[in-house]
């Protein structure tokens, strides 16, 4: 009688089909996998505790480089959160550039998902076409602020600078082009039958199983469940905006892809509708906190084992002695911010909410039970940033 | 064939000479290995952090780096370049390391981006400052993250650099 083990294989951290530094431990019967273990940190680069260091415009650039595809979302988030926090309303005009912004990089994330996606199950002619149509939108970033990756654009309070008409004019263009280019990756996957034959019935998650693992944004919207973080609790502009939510019904691989183009379309329309009904006006807040933004001292509880500060010391009364959630909608989920505030200009706590690490949390269910192959599928839908997963 | 002792040979380029008439060229054995080397740099698909969005998006279609002769390869073992493109963790550097040691001989090392060349803003507990603590490295690029140009740039430093190379193809090297 042969005797039976099952193999246990390392997959990453340096695997290319792992979008970063993501190490999963296999343990395999046959083809099958029967046990997934997802292993992070390796990319933790310890940005809560530079954001506790830093005061509020000091942490800002922190943010671009979590979820590195999609930096525009990260700042507006963080820029949101400060917001709400502080007490501070952003002029009409930076709302709905910031929703112009969001959006853009809405559909950059999803082509550099489609991009990688594709390429790991096997089209690599899909991720030729899509990266070419990202440098589009880098251009567009580079003209509001010269930077392509790392932009640092929206600002606590608005935004930087204002857009021009050039811009206007190339974002119109962009509007108006890019369906087409839409089609053209759908042409090569969409009823391909390699494409149908790894991705349908593949990572089936049902929508209760999705909300119970937390599941946000286009993963969990791929499970039938309409809930988005720009309807459920608008921000920026997104309120006297008319868009819809696409969501799936064969909670599979495949549909989340289905779901992802759709946002593409929902994307442009909602840009096309923010460029026409741009309101003039200033781009930053009047009350937004300075670059140097004075750190005052800590307010500390009464009754507190460390004592009772002295009113005449309170040297920061803009900030609240306060804590605080707030959630928005970036391409892959809801990403959070939550502050604990001592009443000093830099947060006690700052706690990331990253959608990709609770997305990471949930490949064992996807995986396991499936084959090998499959797993790199389960990865891709997920759409993953490991800089945002370990922060 | 045989050549007549009249025919000069013509200096086509420094160090480089043709016969003419013949299919043939006469030089240092340098100059066609390390020709062939910095035609066909083939780096490691290894993205740690955010420049490996800005290496994905210099080896796709805009920027094209196929046209230097640099294919990307998924194993280390088929490897002769590693492009560090990203904060290095601690947790991390080992595996970065590990990787290095599978590399077969000669090995180039490019660091990407601030984070690699030095910490960059993430002075943490966790980071490594610097990939070269860890490895060799031939290149530095800077920024944060560096634009396309710049890891061409840097490549074509690369070329250079082994372009200069001497003796390196000896068992004895």
């Amino acid at each position: 009688m042969l005797k039976k083990k099952e193999l246990s294989i390392n997959m990453g951290p340096q695997h290319p089909a792992t979008h970063g530094v993501l190490r999963l431990v296999l343990e395999l019967d046959g083809e099958t996998v029967v046990k997934c273990t997802p292993h992070v940190g390796y990319l933790h680069r310890g940005t809560e505790k530079l954001g506790e260091n830093r005061t509020y415009p000091m942490a800002l650039p922190l943010t671009d480089r979590l979820d590195y595809v999609s930096s525009m979302s990260n700042n507006i988030g963080y820029c949101v959160a400060v917001e709400r926090l502080l007490g501070i309303e952003a002029p009409a005009r930076a709302k709905y550039i910031r929703t112009i912004m969001a959006e853009l990089t809405r559909i950059a994330n999803h082509i550099v998902w489609i991009a990688t996606h594709a390429l790991d199950i096997g089209a690599m002619t899909v991720f030729l076409y899509s990266m070419r149509d990202r440098e589009w939108i880098l251009d567009l970033y580079e003209m509001v602020c010269g930077a392509r990756l790392t932009v640092t654009y929206p600002r606590i309070g608005g935004v930087r600078c204002d857009i021009d008409q050039e811009f206007m004019d190339s974002c119109y263009k962009f509007i108006e082009d890019f369906p087409k280019r839409i089609e053209e990756y759908e042409t090569l996957i969409d009823q391909n039958r390699i494409w149908l034959q790894r991705t349908v019935g593949v990572g089936i998650i049902s929508a209760a199983d999705a909300i119970n693992w937390g599941l946000t944004g286009p993963t969990l919207r791929g499970s039938g469940v309409a809930y988005d973080v720009r309807k459920a609790a608008p921000y920026d502009a997104y309120d006297q905006i008319d868009f819809e939510v696409p969501v799936g019904k064969n909670c599979d691989v495949y549909d989340r892809y289905r779901c992802r183009m759709d946002e593409f379309r929902q994307s442009i329309s909602i840009i096309k509708q923010c460029l026409d009904k741009l309101p003039d006006g200033l781009v930053l807040a009047s009350e937004a906190p300075p670059y140097d933004m004075p750190i005052g001292k800590p307010r500390v509880m009464p009754g507190h084992p460390m004592g009772e500060i002295l009113p005449g010391e309170l040297v920061e009364e803009k900030v609240p002695f306060d804590e605080l959630y707030s959630a928005t909608e970036v391409p892959k989920g809801e990403l959070g911010f939550y502050f604990v505030n001592d009443g000093t200009a830099r947060p006690y706590r700052m706690r990331i909410r990253a959608p990709s690490f609770v997305h990471a949390s949930v490949l064992p269910k996807l995986c396991e039970g499936s084959l090998v192959a499959d797993v790199i599928a389960n990865i891709g839908t997920i759409d993953i940033v490991l800089g945002e997963c370990d922060r | 064939m045989i050549v007549d002792g009249t025919t000069a040979l013509i200096e086509v380029e420094e160090g480089i000479r043709i016969i003419p008439g013949a299919n043939t060229i006469v030089c240092a054995l340098d100059k066609i290995v390390n020709w062939g080397r910095k035609s066909s740099i083939w780096p490691m698909t290894f993205g740690l952090a955010c420049c490996a969005i800005e290496m994905m998006a210099t080896g796709a279609s805009h920027y094209d780096l196929d046209r230097f002769g640099v294919v990307f390869r998924g194993s280390p073992r088929q490897s002769d370049a590693i492009i560090i493109a990203g904060t290095l963790t601690k947790k991390m550097a080992p595996v970065v390391r590990m990787v290095y040691d599978q590399m077969p001989e000669p090995r180039y090392v490019i660091a990407m981006g601030s984070c690699a060349c030095s910490g960059g803003i993430y002075n943490t507990y966790s980071t490594v400052q610097g990939v070269d603590t860890v490895l060799p490295v031939d290149v530095y690029i800077p920024g944060c993250p560096p634009r396309p140009e710049a890891l061409l740039d840097g490549l074509i430093m690369l070329q250079e650099l082994i372009n200069k190379e001497h003796f390196k193809w000896s068992r004895w090297r």
